[in-house]
């Protein structure tokens, strides 16, 4: 079967970059893998850069004069300069490497548990999130809440899986200090309006923190035209090794926040009473850092860009138009989220009869066809819709129609095995 | 290789799995009952509601009945129901035999040779030991059986 979708990008030259993409599992099954929103795949010209570092430049960061040092550094650094482009920050400074997303949005909390004014969150304050949020986009902040004594509040869910804003009036008040969303749902898919939640956070003088992880890997990303106040987002879900995450944050914000770890590379002077702090970003980045990482980021943004992200988007949003309509196929199964590719990623959640998600993960396992099942760190999603968990499939730029149409097969396997 | 690459789905499904997956025993909440404890798998959200109601003390304790309610995966639905079958009438003694033995068969890889004598039905689980991810599923039942039990013998003292 060819398909002929606009937009599709030429799978069969990029799927080459991919070594693990031509993997057979189970007896020779072709590996299907759909599991793009956990993490991604890593092409060649990644794990290249990775061992090019390590054979060629291995040393520690900032700290030295000899050549290895000078170009682990020159890395280093570029990758943040590549990073700064990728997402049009106004300044590298603004570029912070995390460990991943849950990191950077810990960092921001913690930032704001110990500010000063007119920063500081305490009680009589109130924090708010979305119900839509990964588990790493609620616990900080309700830690933030249970140390300082601000009040959580959160927007809900309409039954189609966007957020119901229509009391955005009451959520996000005077005494709001900050808002913190998902640009992208991992589990629903639904992309937000953020225009109308940061226009509103403004308004109330409240600070805006965008989850980017499900958008960074996908969409082109533009941190000035978002106009949020900080922004995260995780290496290993656009083509990098685990281990490096970014935060974005607004230079004068970085510059006046306090700094939450402490150590080597963080620190102007050191006394044994007292420190003063190196300017940001390093003020946030205590320690070695993940350097090899960052580089390997650094790599995986060049592939990106040569390709192009809005080719990327293009190329998902036809894919995911395909995949939405052929589930929708499938009898007995209930998309989970927004039912159309309109404001939409590429992460599809969905039920199937009664069939519980592990038992439709592991049948489609044995057929080479790798899915997320489960709460994908997103339990209260799953509590909003009444569903213990969900199987989720989801794309990159690397997937076919072809392997939608595997999907669709899987899961008619799956109805015949416990039939 | 992954662990279970090239493993054999059936090996895990077995077809006594299947019928209590699709038929359970002793399914739903009763009454009477000494506790009832909430066991979750935090990695796939199986939950299981469970309650235990005992006679006697001690040495003689015995397991009148085990009632629970929940949602999970076949593999979890189906440990719960064969564990009811085995622990319902036994002594508390006797039960937490069983359900030690159970443990050790999936925390065996797939390497113990389970005793029918004593596990019965549920000796059809040795396949899932060899699936890492699915342990936790086949132990939530038993796991919660044993925790409600041992408070109700807890709280005898
Ligand atoms: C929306 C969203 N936020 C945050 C995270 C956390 O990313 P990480 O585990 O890399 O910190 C993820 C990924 O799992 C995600 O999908």
């Amino acid at each position: 079967m060819t398909h002929t979708l606009p937009g599709l990008l030429d799978t069969d030259a990029i799927r080459k970059d991919f070594p693990v993409l031509s993997r057979t599992l189970h007896d020779g099954k072709p590996l299907v893998y759909l599991d793009n929103a956990a993490t991604s795949q890593k092409p060649k010209q990644v794990l290249d850069a990775l061992n090019r570092y390590y054979e060629m430049h291995n040393a520690n960061v900032h700290r030295g004069v000899h050549v290895l040092a000078e170009e682990a550094t020159a890395l280093y650094e570029g990758a943040r300069d590549k990073v700064a482009e990728f997402i049009n920050a106004p300044s590298r400074d603004e570029v912070v490497f995390t460990k991943n997303s849950s990191e950077a949005l810990n960092l921001v909390a913690n930032m704001l548990t110990w500010a000063d004014e007119p920063f500081r969150v305490g009680p009589g304050s109130d924090v708010v999130i979305t119900e839509m949020e990964h588990h790493s986009n609620i616990v900080p902040w309700q830690l933030l809440c249970q140390r300082t004594g601000a009040k959580l509040k959160w927007f809900g869910l309409t039954d189609d899986g966007r957020l119901d804003l229509s009391n955005i009036e009451q959520v996000i008040t005077e005494e709001t200090k900050v808002v913190s969303v998902v640009h992208t749902s991992n589990i629903l898919g639904t992309v937000n309006p953020l225009d109308a939640i940061v226009r509103r956070a403004h308004d109330v003088g409240a600070l805006v923190v965008v989850d980017a992880s499900q958008a960074a890997p996908h969409v082109p990303l533009d941190v000035q035209a978002l106009e949020a106040d900080f922004v995260a987002f995780t290496g290993h879900k656009m083509l990098a090794p685990t281990g490096i995450g970014v935060l974005w944050g607004r230079l004068g914000l970085l510059e006046e926040l306090p700094p939450f770890l402490g150590g080597g590379e963080m620190i102007e002077t050191v006394t044994m009473s007292a420190s003063t702090y190196a300017p940001a970003p390093h003020k946030f980045e205590a320690g070695t850092p993940p350097i090899a990482q960052a580089v390997g980021l650094g790599a995986a943004i060049d592939y990106l860009n040569a390709i192009g992200m809005d080719k990327v988007a293009a190329h998902e949003h036809a894919l995911t138009a395909y995949a939405i309509d052929a589930l929708k196929s499938v009898e007995g199964l209930e998309i989970i989220g927004p039912d159309t590719a309109l404001d939409r990623g590429a992460a599809i959640s969905f039920k199937f009869g009664d069939l519980h998600p592990h038992d439709v993960g592991q049948v489609l396992d044995e057929q080479g066809i790798a899915v997320r099942v489960g709460h994908h760190c997103a339990r209260p999603v799953c509590l909003r819709y009444g569903v213990p968990a969900t199987t989720r499939a989801s794309f990159y730029l690397y997937s076919t129609p072809g392997e939608v149409d595997a999907l669709v097969a899987g899961l008619e396997h799956v109805r015949g095995f416990f039939g | 290789m992954g662990a279970n690459a090239g493993m054999k789905l059936d090996s895990m499904y077995q077809e006594i799995i299947l019928d209590h997956y699709r038929n359970p025993h002793h399914k739903g909440l009763r009454d009477p009952f000494d506790t009832e404890v909430h066991h979750v798998n935090p990695t796939c959200g199986d939950e299981v509601t469970l309650r235990v109601k005992l006679d006697g003390t001690g040495a003689d304790a015995k397991v009148v009945d085990v009632s629970y309610e929940g949602h999970g995966c076949s593999i979890s639905q189906a440990s719960a129901s064969v564990m009811t079958d085995l622990v319902i009438g036994r002594t508390v003694v006797d039960a937490l035999k069983v359900q030690e033995e159970f443990l050790h068969l999936m925390q065996s890889k797939g390497q113990a040779e389970p005793d029918e004598d004593v596990l019965e039905d549920a000796v059809a689980f040795a396949g899932v030991s060899k699936f890492p991810a699915r342990v936790k599923c086949a132990l939530l039942g038993w796991m919660a059986w044993r925790d409600a039990t041992t408070q109700v013998m807890e709280g005898q003292k």
